[in-house]
């Protein structure tokens, strides 16, 4: 089967939207938070793979097309920004405290269970960078002297879960207000959650896409100083 | 034409970006750049909303697909994952709905408390 669609530069991308479309229809049908999209998509991809002892580099030649695509979509995101920034002025202070409370909150929380764990600096330093993104988080993972492809894990992990149960989250610790939704899901769960954020609403998408960019930096800047800690 | 000058568009800032990330010596990614170069564009008018807004409407709604290939890829890392699965998900999964729950409360008390300022003199 590998050798079938080596050659094929359709395969993956057609994979890709196979099973992402697949997952979206059971989301409309069942309406619950597993059947995330993102999640499905990514748990069959690698079943039909691995059934059909497919790859991932036999995947990859079409799905790189799909990545390519990723820093113009990304770039993208300033669109709802601009569209509500007018909203963010007025809420500077109150969107700023947030995701420093928040990138503070993940250094904290990462540091105190890597010594409850008793994982080793570089496991420590692996996983610190996890709430930021992936670009951004291996540049970092690398300098501090981590495993960056443990790195790319952790950074995935946090944003699909983020993904699969911001909305849930939200409702449990109460956060209503739609603005600290979004500074919650994009601090926490990068850009990842900020699509699941840009679907619960303009003013979501926006403040997620915000936190984004300023959590990276936040999380560059802090890091340095919790590297030493372990 | 409409959809090349959009695309065209977004290319030559996801450009930029890269460029800067090139030029520059901070741990920075270009698309994180290619974000604030295009903010500055539309706040500064060099580009109006409406000269993307098709191109950009579809690519934010394909972003989650565009993260397909890097999940698909957790596939070739399972040797490396495996002996460090349990406390690797561990914190991630907690330490994830924490900061969710520190980011929000705190920007949200902020918010309610300015809320509350403003109301008696309207």
């Amino acid at each position: 089967m590998n050798e079938l669609f080596q050659n094929s530069l359709f395969f993956g991308v057609f994979l890709s939207l196979g099973t992402y479309s697949l997952g979206r229809w059971m989301q409309k049908k069942w309406k619950l938070g597993l059947f995330n999209p993102l999640l499905v998509s990514v748990v069959l991809s690698i079943a039909i793979l691995l059934l059909l002892r497919i790859d991932y580099a036999t995947y990859q030649q079409g799905a790189q097309y799909l990545n390519y695509l990723l820093t113009p979509a990304t770039v993208c995101l300033a669109v709802p920004l601009y569209e509500k920034f007018e909203l963010l002025k007025k809420n500077a202070l109150a969107i700023l405290l947030g995701i420093a409370a928040g990138t503070l909150t993940c250094l904290i929380t990462v540091a105190l269970f890597a010594w409850l764990f008793r994982l080793d600096h570089a496991m420590y330093v692996t996983i610190l960078p996890k709430s930021i993104t992936t670009a951004i988080g291996i540049g970092l993972a690398e300098e501090m002297g981590g495993y960056t492809s443990l790195t790319v894990v952790a950074i995935l992990i946090t944003g699909i879960t983020g993904n699969i149960s911001a909305e849930a989250a939200c409702r449990i610790v109460r956060i209503t207000s739609p603005m600290a939704r979004g500074v919650a899901i994009g601090t926490a769960t990068h850009a990842i959650g900020t699509a699941r954020a840009l679907e619960m609403g303009e003013t979501e998408g926006a403040m997620s896409s915000l936190s984004i960019v300023v959590a990276g930096l936040l999380t560059v800047i802090g890091a340095n100083f919790f590297a030493h800690l372990l | 034409m409409k959809y090349l000058h959009q695309c065209l568009i977004i290319l030559a800032v996801s450009l930029l970006g890269e460029l800067l990330h090139a030029l520059l010596p901070l741990p920075v990614p270009g698309s994180i750049y290619g974000i604030v170069l295009m903010f500055l564009a539309l706040e500064l008018k060099i580009v109006r909303v409406r000269a993307i807004k098709e191109v950009s409407g579809f690519l934010l709604d394909i972003l989650p697909l565009l993260f397909l290939p890097s999940g698909v890829g957790l596939m070739d890392k399972w040797d490396v994952f495996r002996p460090v699965w349990l406390p690797f998900l561990v914190i991630v999964l907690v330490s994830t709905f924490l900061v969710m729950a520190a980011a929000g409360h705190v920007s949200q008390a902020v918010i309610r408390r300015s809320e509350r300022r403003r109301q008696p003199h309207e």
